[in-house]
């Protein structure tokens, strides 16, 4: 790369903005919770299908910069499957070391986190409506705290 | 534009400013018509900077803010070296200089806009301030249950949520002008309608929008209002730093600017009204220097302007506002004007030539400001801002402060590349290049 910071817009981070795993609407969610970044704009939902306490299928929809598509796949893909409480476990240095973006600017960070973040408050819809984990209220604040 | 109630780019000569610093001679030059980018740049110190490992740093984000020539920063500097005191106090040296220095800032400034009266120069923060000061003090007072207050669609925040907030609070109601998402300009039919349906007390509007470009056809919004007997507040933060405007040939009633994107500091701007209007409203900010005589019974207000400056002002902001002032005298705001559009029309020409490329707003650039919004293809603008910044250029993406008009024009985003004195076409070309960046990463054809 000839410049320090384009050098995060590598081939995977491309491609998924084109090509988004997980992208689309879900009929009848058992959890789904939208947010959007009231500085750039973008703005994601996050829908889960709950087979028990596993997560049986996720998408995500909305519009986005690439960061944030990229993002937004490596991490539905990263929770498919797993239990709410794995899940829920999944921290931001997970989703930026996927995609090699450990050293992302500030200013984009949010860019990155916003799907996390929607995820942490579905997941938290779902244990506040189910009770099951303990400590949802912990989630909440998990999830408002990340950026 | 043009006739009688046309406030831009009026043919009377400026009167003489005062000498900035020793750049006279470079002065006499530009105004008799040798105005060189390339030379006004050597009186930026930032712009002698790299970025991003050793890129020259190409600064597109003039809408946004401006860049501060040395004449401001030495000003500013010079006042808290040779000059910090409190003004409108004390009786000392100092005082009496600080005081000088912050009222002749105000009449320069009154001259550079053809203010009427120097009392009419209220400084405030910002164009944000000057119009929350309207909305609370004048709109209160005159707008009530089921009136009517008409903004634009291409409005940025800070002429939209101050009328939100008042409309809520007095149970009026609030319109907006469309913008016709093709040409970028109002539709000024439906503004005659709107007044035509009576009610109206109010018609706020940005001179040039800070997302198209579009220079609005104030004369007739003005003309228009005036046989309504609606009330007008003109928004120009971006028209005053980059044509000659004349408040009173305008006719408005409210006139808002912003020192920071005319060469000045952050911190301070101005309110212009008409004296009457200003002599008719309740203050804005209660506290020191604003008052007359405080009493337990209550308080009388202080003479115009200081009326509504309540508290410290920003001394330092203020005199490096009047140093931006002389600077831009010096280079004559007919040959910035001349020399923006001339840019522009090269750099519309060029980015728009660039396969992918959607440019918003008027495409003639006699018709717009040195501001271009576009988006690259399928590429959205955060990803083209960061990209191109890795090259040193410096364009702004997002929404611009301006949602109502993003939705208007059906997008999240837009990169805005914006222009001012120094920059020059090789910036133009160093953009272009860096979106050709843009395509190699993204693979556009």
């Amino acid at each position: 790369m000839s410049s320090g910071n384009a050098g995060i817009y590598h081939e995977m981070i491309v491609d998924y903005s084109r090509n988004p795993l997980n992208y689309g609407k879900m009929d009848s969610p058992d959890a789904t919770h939208h947010d959007s970044n009231p500085l750039c704009g973008d703005s994601i939902e996050v829908h889960l299908r709950l087979d028990g306490e596993r997560i049986s299928d996720i998408k995500f929809d909305g519009k986005g910069c690439a960061i944030c598509m990229a993002c937004s796949s490596v991490l539905t893909e990263a929770a498919k499957g797993k239990t709410v409480h794995e899940a829920r476990l999944i921290g931001k240095d997970d989703v930026l070391a996927e995609l090699g973006l450990e050293n992302l600017q500030a200013v984009r960070i949010k860019c990155a986190l916003l799907s996390l973040k929607v995820l942490k408050y579905a997941l938290y819809s779902h244990l506040a409506k189910c009770g099951g984990d303990g400590d949802a209220d912990g989630l909440k604040e998990e999830a408002a705290g990340l950026y | 534009m043009g006739g009688g109630g046309d406030g831009i780019a009026a043919a009377a000569p400026p009167p003489p400013a005062p000498a900035a610093s020793g750049l006279l001679a470079r002065q006499e030059m530009r105004r008799a018509g040798g105005f060189s980018a390339e030379e006004v740049r050597r009186d930026f110190p930032v712009l002698g900077r790299t970025v991003r490992g050793g890129k020259p740093l190409v600064y597109l984000d003039n809408a946004s803010t401006t860049q501060k020539p040395s004449a401001v920063i030495d000003a500013v500097s010079d006042y808290y070296r040779n000059s910090n005191a409190n003004t409108h106090r004390a009786v000392y040296a100092l005082a009496e200089e600080s005081t000088e220095a912050y009222e002749s800032a105000r009449e320069r400034i009154a001259r550079f806009v053809n203010a009427p009266r120097r009392e009419e120069i209220v400084f405030v923060r910002g164009t944000t301030e000057a119009i929350n000061l309207v909305a609370h003090s004048w709109g209160r007072a005159n707008v009530g249950k089921g009136d009517v207050i008409v903004t634009t669609e291409y409005e940025h925040h800070s002429n939209i949520v101050p009328w939100q907030l008042l409309a809520e609070e007095k149970g009026a109601r609030l319109e907006y002008v469309d913008v016709d998402a093709g040409s970028g300009e109002l539709d000024l039919g439906q503004l005659e309608r709107y007044l035509a349906g009576g009610g109206v007390k109010l018609v706020a509007f940005s001179l040039v929008s800070n997302v198209l470009g579009t220079i609005t056809d104030a004369a007739r919004i003005v003309r228009a209002c005036g046989e309504a007997g609606a009330a007008t507040l003109v928004d120009g933060a971006q028209a005053v730093p980059h044509m000659r405007v004349d408040v009173r040939a305008l006719g408005c009633d409210f006139f808002a600017f912003s020192g920071h994107k005319m060469l000045g500091p952050t911190g301070v701007g101005v309110l212009w009204a008409k004296k009457e209007a200003l002599e008719s409203m309740a203050p804005f900010h209660g506290g020191g220097d604003m008052i007359r005589e405080v009493r337990k019974s209550g308080s009388t207000w202080n003479d115009l302007p200081y009326k509504f400056e309540a508290g410290t002002p920003s001394i330092a902001d203020v005199v490096g506002l009047g140093a931006a002032v002389d600077y831009l005298e010096g280079l004559g705001m007919d040959n910035v004007r001349r020399h923006e559009e001339e840019l522009t029309r090269y750099a519309l020409e060029k980015i728009s030539a660039v396969r992918g490329i959607a440019v918003y707003g008027p495409r003639d650039a006699s018709r717009t400001g040195g501001v271009i919004s576009f988006n690259f293809a399928d590429v959205h603008p955060h990803d083209v801002a960061q990209i191109v910044d890795g090259e040193g250029v410096a364009i702004r993406s997002g929404h611009h402060c301006a949602q109502i008009l993003m939705e208007r024009l059906d997008v999240a985003a837009t990169n805005r590349a914006s222009f001012y004195v120094y920059n020059t076409r090789g910036d133009v070309d160093a953009l272009v290049r860096a979106l050709d960046r843009v395509a190699e990463l993204f693979k556009l054809e």
